[in-house]
């Protein structure tokens, strides 16, 4: 009875234990990514519910502005770019990242970084401008939802920055390791979600607000 | 260009998460950028006088867009994690469909009930 208990505590462990190190071998931390990426999915759930909400109540404006009055496309369109540009960056971040170059991963991060800070400061800017103008989230049900809809985007944004951050504090400190390449690729997942994001909020939000 | 996929010695990626070439992410780069710029300059120039019109043209673009971007940023294919992101991006999708349509029928068709205007333009003047 003594035997076969001890020999299955025997063969189980190592069983488990090259599976486990072949599998993080193979797909070094697969399992992270795919975790990740059913996590981003949740997210855009998020704002899937968030864009329906807009859509419900972008014409109610209760008396006050609309988006035609309210929102400048050229601004919109210099933030698209910010934000686009800083999706090629983080690209060519990976590519070196694969290859190794640590000094150019980081480079790219920063460009990305000061890229995605620009997105944000051109945010606030026209939020602050919309709030001096009287288009307060409190004026209009259109209003609250697309300060809650564009605001969590740019929340998202804002975190996504300071994940960035520390990732150029990790990769200056301990390199291209296979933690800091795991986590780069979820950022990189995170932040090319973001400006998919985004193409639904300038379209509908903007382009479609001032055509209507 | 498009030889600088450089080999992976420690981590063969066959079945993994795809990082993509540098040749994807610049075409991936040069089709949103047109993507981009199209819509912005149809609804600034207003180069299609009917607006409606111009509205379908920027909602088709954004939806290619957004499958480039799926494609050429996100790497999502049928092989990337075998296939599960694809299934989770499937899944996914039928549910925002189902969220944002549905919204926008229901909230439709009750605004229609309530008598409710659409759009304060067509609203009786208030006494």
């Amino acid at each position: 009875m003594a035997t076969p208990s001890t020999d299955k505590a025997e063969t189980s462990p190592t069983f488990y234990l090259v599976e486990e190190s072949g599998h993080h071998h193979a797909a070094s931390g697969g399992s992270t990514l795919l975790g990740f990426w059913i996590y981003l999915m949740s997210d855009a759930l998020i704002f899937a519910t968030l864009f329906a909400t807009y859509g419900v109540l972008s014409t109610s404006y209760a008396g006050g502005p609309g988006p035609g009055e309210l929102f400048e496309l050229p601004l919109v369109a210099l933030n698209t770019a910010f934000l686009l540009f800083s999706s090629i960056t983080y690209g060519m971040a990976m590519i070196d990242m694969e290859a190794g170059n640590q000094r150019a991963t980081q480079i790219w991060l920063a460009i990305t970084g000061l890229l995605g800070a620009a997105f944000i400061g051109v945010e606030l800017y026209e939020f602050t401008s919309l709030i001096h103008e009287g288009a307060t989230p409190q004026t209009s049900a259109f209003l609250s939802a697309f300060f809650t809809l564009v605001g969590t985007h740019g929340l998202h944004v804002t975190f996504g920055l300071i994940w960035l951050v520390v990732m150029l504090v990790q990769v200056g400190q301990r390199g291209l390791n296979a933690d800091n390449r795991r986590r780069l690729v979820c950022l990189g997942m995170f932040w090319h979600l973001l400006d998919v994001v985004w193409i639904g909020v300038f379209t509908f939000v903007y382009l479609l607000g001032v055509l209507r | 260009m498009s030889a600088h996929d450089t080999p992976h010695d420690d981590h063969p990626h066959d079945d993994g998460h795809s990082h993509g070439t540098r040749r994807g992410y610049l075409i991936g780069f040069a089709l949103s950028a047109v993507l981009t710029a199209l819509p912005f300059w149809l609804v600034m120039s207003g180069a299609i006088a009917n607006a409606q019109t111009t509205a379908a043209i920027v909602v088709a673009l954004a939806f290619i867009q957004i499958v480039v971007h799926t494609i050429f940023f996100l790497h999502i294919n049928t092989k990337s994690e075998g296939g599960w992101t694809l299934m989770a991006l499937i899944f996914t999708i039928v549910i925002v469909a189902i969220v944002i349509s549905g919204s926008l029928w229901i909230m439709f068709h009750l605004n229609s009930n309530m008598m409710m205007p659409m759009n304060p333009a067509s609203a009786p003047p208030a006494p």
